[in-house]
């Protein structure tokens, strides 16, 4: 416990004296400012729009704001965490540190688990930043509470699930830029898995790429359901790649 | 102390390590010498737990590397050939980072941590960058890591490479300092090292244990031949032809010849056996020919030869 704490500790220090979190964060809340700025101004238009004309419906707070804002913020999330957990590994391969490291008696799970959560501290911090966006609209208007907490929810299981592919990648090269760029890839696959089997002609294929999409489990959530199955599916999901990263470090003693 | 039992290792076809034994014993410097690619830093590797043997086994004290890791990697301080360090940390909050992870408890790190500090010289760049310290100060650095947490066993990876001759003089000072209390594996490709700071050798070469001794006993064993170095001023074939006269002489080559005001002064190199010295004899002819003798030395082989010659020998001849 004590020696995961120490990894932590050091890689969250570590985000902190290189710049690369100030350029991650300055990044995301200008782009997340931005996405909520417009949000905001089309939801203000449309609700507007539904006072003078009943026919238009009623407007949901959940389906017609979270949601669309939720989607945008979380297209930052699939750019960005690459960026947060390529050099977690890489870093350390190349320079060589890997082999200290591995040379003191920790054990390589509390190595994994330091880094993936150090990681992920991080992202709640960044997140935590944008709460002001919510606090905002409690001041101007009076929304309800429960759909922003399951979509920050959803946000952070999507995050824990695109950190722990970051730290698998990252374990498997030494170049940092090959980490990101083959994180992205797997991120990205696991977006849009879910449309090759669209439709409904519902192939025994089509559900299995339904299940293994995230963002399949992630609509739910920005929708304000909170679903079991999709919890799940985060949890196992993040688990699965960092057991894998698990595997590359042992693989790395056995072949040298 | 550590006991390296039948260890090989297979990187795919190629075998870096081929059923290498030896033993360390307590207190002991062990000197680890060999070519580049001759599996050393494998070796060294196996020991610290970092690779997982092919075959073979290794115990450190009580414990087995791959049977209880954490326990025989407690045992050990490491530090690998490049000295991989994290530039971007001061070197008080590194050590300290160190002996947190080696588990060395909160009460005593502080002191622990000044201890380490002065004894490496580093206690005037606690504050400084490591990625802005010079090579020789890095150095210490590792060894202060590796130094951390008092473990019984030290295991450096030619830990004067890259150093100034000042520097080198230093860290090996300290390394001898460390002997004695601690037991030290260490590799190296300077020779004349090795028998400055280490009590027995192990010669590797091409993933196998050529040569097992103190450096003293190496010297006698493979000592085949003595070497005389003759500088006189003689005419050069009467010369020769003495020199070959003597009983025991197996070979006489002729080196430079010089010619002086005073006549020609010629260098002959004599090989012999080792149970004879032929030196009395040979400058008594001399004088009785009334020739001049300016040098007569015997030429013993250094560590070097030896290693050169271990090393470039076909691969059935492995010494005992």
């Amino acid at each position: 416990m004590n020696r995961f704490l120490t990894i932590f500790n050091r890689e969250l220090g570590s985000y902190f004296i290189s710049p690369i979190a100030y350029i991650v964060m300055a990044v995301f809340m200008i782009v997340t400012g931005m996405i909520f700025y417009s949000n905001v101004v089309f939801y203000a238009q449309a609700s507007a729009m539904s006072l003078q004309n009943p026919s238009f419906g009623q407007l949901i707070l959940a389906e017609d704001f979270i949601r669309p804002l939720f989607d945008n913020i979380c297209v930052i999330l699939l750019f960005m965490s690459p960026a947060l957990t390529m050099r977690l590994f890489s870093e350390e391969k190349r320079s060589g540190t890997i082999e200290l490291l591995l040379s003191y008696p920790v054990r390589d799970t509390e190595i994994i688990l330091g880094k993936f959560l150090a990681c992920l501290t991080f992202l709640v911090i960044m997140t935590a930043l944008t709460s002001c966006y919510p606090i905002f609209l409690y001041f101007t208007g009076n929304p309800e509470i429960g759909p922003f907490l399951t979509a920050y929810l959803g946000f952070f299981l999507m995050g824990a699930v695109f950190l722990s592919i970051g730290v698998f990648t990252s374990s498997m090269t030494d170049n940092q830029i090959i980490a990101a760029l083959f994180a992205f890839g797997i991120n990205l696959v696991l977006w849009i898995i879910g449309w090759t089997g669209g439709g409904s002609d519902g192939g025994m294929l089509s559900g299995v790429f339904k299940y293994v999409s995230i963002i399949e489990h992630y609509d739910p959530l920005v929708k304000g359901v909170l679903n079991s199955q999709d919890i799940i599916y985060f949890i196992s999901m993040s688990g699965l790649f960092l057991f894998l990263s698990h595997r590359v470090l042992i693989a790395r003693k056995l072949r040298g | 102390m550590i006991e390296v039992r039948n260890v090989s290792k297979q990187f795919g076809v190629t075998r870096a390590l081929n059923d290498v034994s030896f033993t360390v014993r307590p207190g002991e410097v062990l000197g680890f010498l060999g070519p580049n690619g001759a599996g050393k830093t494998t070796a060294m590797r196996i020991i610290t737990g970092i690779l997982t043997a092919t075959q073979g086994s290794v115990r450190i004290g009580d414990f087995d590397v791959d049977e209880q890791p954490l326990k025989a990697r407690a045992m050990i301080g490491y530090l690998p050939e490049s000295v991989p360090l994290y530039r971007d940390m001061h070197v008080e909050d590194y050590l300290g980072f160190i002996a947190r992870l080696k588990g060395v408890p909160k009460a005593k790190r502080e002191a622990h941590l000044t201890e380490t500090l002065a004894r490496c010289g580093l206690t005037s760049v606690r504050n400084r960058l490591i990625g802005k310290l010079s090579k020789g100060y890095r150095q210490r650095v590792g060894i202060a890591q590796a130094l951390t947490a008092n473990p019984p066993v030290l295991v450096l990876d030619e830990p004067t490479e890259g150093l100034d001759p000042k520097q080198i003089i230093e860290i090996r000072n300290l390394i001898r300092e460390l002997g004695g209390e601690r037991t030290i594996i260490l590799s190296t490709h300077i020779l004349p090292e090795v028998s400055m700071i280490c009590e027995r050798v192990i010669i590797i070469n091409r993933g196998s244990v050529v040569a097992v001794d103190t450096p003293a006993n190496l010297n006698r064993s493979l000592q085949k031949q003595s070497v005389i170095r003759i500088v006189a001023g003689a005419p050069r074939d009467d010369f020769l032809s003495l020199c070959r006269s003597i009983p025991g002489v197996r070979t006489c080559e002729p080196g430079d010849t010089q010619g002086t005001a005073a006549g020609n002064r010629i260098t002959v190199r004599i090989e012999s056996s080792t149970d004879m010295d032929l030196r009395p004899q040979i400058a008594s002819r001399i004088v009785q020919k009334g020739w001049e003798l300016f040098e007569l030395s015997s030429e013993t082989m250094t560590l070097e030869d030896i290693f050169i010659q271990l090393v470039t020998r076909e691969p059935e001849g492995a010494v005992e």
